[in-house]
């Protein structure tokens, strides 16, 4: 079977910074995957890259077996932005942003259609924001909002969903409720990616855990990856940032 | 005199009722546009491209084409510009953007110095409303259809990529293209607007309405209705002041604006300053717990 993710050898680089030095990984359908490692460890550029939005210097990303560009336009990724990329005073309501995941289907007007609609309607039944659906989207708490995010990717029938630290300022209920819903969707079949600083949720959140500083140290269960020492590796050690 | 005397007088003179379709036409176009430049944080952007358009428009002049054409291809390549500066320089985005408007401004006003044509400096910088010929009302009318109807059709794609430019690319939209668009539709606009207040008060209808509308909604696409109804108010209001009180036809119309402004800032009902204040004190103060 296809896997959902795979990368191969991806090394990615801003001027004299190298990002991503390597990165092995691969990801099956219904797997939630967390991604571990300290700021600048190249978490936020592994998503850019699977997203299309960096380019690589060498190696292969595949989404579903095909190239993230072809991925895109089939709406095949979803991704769940970190909460200070998100402009809370924006005029856009909760059922106008989950909306958006819609788009990639839609005419050139992006004009919704009937089933466009209950698509959305089902997305927010799901995340459990249908009383919410009018409110202004900066008018929610900071799990609600992830929840609605994750409602545009359910709306956008992506397949594989991508999420940055999404508990990052969210309450421990939000939390939990944001768990349930990544386990759901995998069981559903989906491939979800999730970076987290919060090692104590893993094993709960997540099937398997990759450990990145710039390459996978280490990817496998929860417990593997929370040994200490493993952890020593990308959380004690530092590797050069800079090609010399 | 009654009221309705006071409406219809100034519209006897073929010039008035000339500029009062300029200044409806331009409020609107710039009214809807200025609800993305507001979104997206691009209000010195408007004002770096409508200045910027100037050496654009004198160029045109000498050769003989269309003036929107070099304005769209000056206003471009500020954009350009600002970008090279900002990413190839220690220099923060909004000095770029300073830099290089001043720089093509000036340059724009050194062409209009040395080039003899008909261009009178004070009605770029200052407009020229009373003075809208037919020939002009009509590019104007034209080039104002032509951006309000791409602003229109394209607004959902506009909107995502003010509110989540990843996202708009994730699901295989270009962002680098729909801001190319967004800045393409403000060139055009800054010479719709230049001819009815002048350069220097572009900047205002480009950002003053936008900027208005959010006070008063939490809504994108009710911003969109009350942001031109707001500009069109003001135009009307501001040129017949103007003609009653004999002051410039556009400054009082971008002043109106700004009184607008300021007066929802203060009194809005959901978020005015003095009006949450009032709430606060008339609601009776709550006891700490012990």
């Amino acid at each position: 079977m296809t896997a959902a993710l795979e990368v191969r050898d991806l090394r990615v680089r801003y001027g004299d910074v190298r990002a991503l030095d390597g990165v092995d990984l691969t990801v099956a359908h219904g797997r939630v995957c967390g991604l571990v490692g300290v700021n600048g460890s190249g978490k936020s550029t592994l998503f850019k890259a699977v997203m299309g939005v960096v380019r690589a210097e060498t190696g292969t990303v595949l989404v579903d077996g095909t190239d993230p560009d072809t991925a895109r336009r089939r709406g095949t990724v979803s991704y769940v932005p970190q909460s200070e990329d998100v402009d809370p005073t924006f005029p856009l309501s909760v059922r106008d942003v989950v909306m958006t995941g819609r788009y990639g289907r839609l005419g050139p007007t992006r004009r919704p259609r009937r089933e466009d609609h209950a698509a959305v309607d089902d997305a927010l039944g799901r995340v459990g924001l249908d009383d919410l659906a009018d409110r202004q989207i900066g008018r929610l708490s900071g799990g609600q909002r992830k929840r609605a995010f994750v409602a545009r990717g359910l709306a956008q029938g992506a397949t594989v969903l991508l999420l940055d630290e999404p508990f990052a300022g969210v309450d421990k209920a939000s939390e939990a409720t944001i768990v349930r819903l990544l386990r759901e969707l995998a069981a559903g079949g989906a491939a979800v990616l999730v970076s987290t600083h919060d090692l104590h949720a893993l094993p709960a959140l997540a099937d398997e855990a990759a450990l990145l500083h710039r390459r996978v140290l280490v990817h496998g269960t929860p417990a593997e990856v929370l040994r200490p020492e493993n952890l020593a590796l990308a959380f004690g050690v530092g590797t050069p940032a800079v090609d010399r | 005199m009654s009221a309705v005397d006071l409406l219809v007088e100034p519209l006897t003179y073929d010039f008035m009722v000339r500029a009062l379709v300029t200044i409806l036409v331009a409020s609107v176009v710039c009214a809807v546009l200025s609800c993305w430049l507001v979104l997206i944080g691009w209000s010195l952007m408007g004002d770096a491209v409508s200045h910027a358009v100037l050496p654009g428009v004198v160029l045109a002049y000498v050769v003989g084409a269309p003036f929107a054409l070099g304005a769209l291809v000056f206003g471009l390549l500020a954009v350009v510009l600002i970008g090279f500066v900002r990413d190839t320089s220690r220099v923060k985005e909004d000095a770029a953007i300073g830099i290089v408007f001043t720089s093509l401004f000036a340059l724009g006003l050194v062409l209009v110095s040395v080039t003899p044509s008909q261009t009178d400096l004070h009605h770029i910088v200052f407009g020229n409303l009373l003075g809208v010929a037919r020939g002009e009302l009509v590019q104007v009318g034209l080039l104002g259809a032509l951006v309000l109807v791409v602003l229109l059709v394209k607004r959902r794609d506009l909107t995502l990529y003010a509110f989540d430019p990843t996202h708009a690319h994730a699901i295989g939209l270009s962002p680098r293209r729909l801001g190319a668009l967004l800045l393409g539709l403000l060139a055009v606009t800054a010479v719709v607007a230049l001819q009815a207040v002048g350069v220097v008060l572009v900047v205002a209808m480009l950002v003053v309405p936008g900027a208005t509308a959010q006070l008063l909604t939490d809504r994108f696409s009710r911003m969109l209705v009350i942001a031109p109804a707001l500009a069109a108010a003001c135009g009307v209001v501001g040129l017949y002041a103007s003609y009653y009180a004999d002051t410039a036809s556009g400054a009082t119309i971008v002043l109106t604006q700004g009184v607008v402004f300021a007066a929802v800032h203060l009194f809005s009902p959901r978020r005015g300053v003095v009006t949450t204040w009032l709430v606060r004190r008339a609601r009776p103060a709550v006891p700490a717990p012990e």
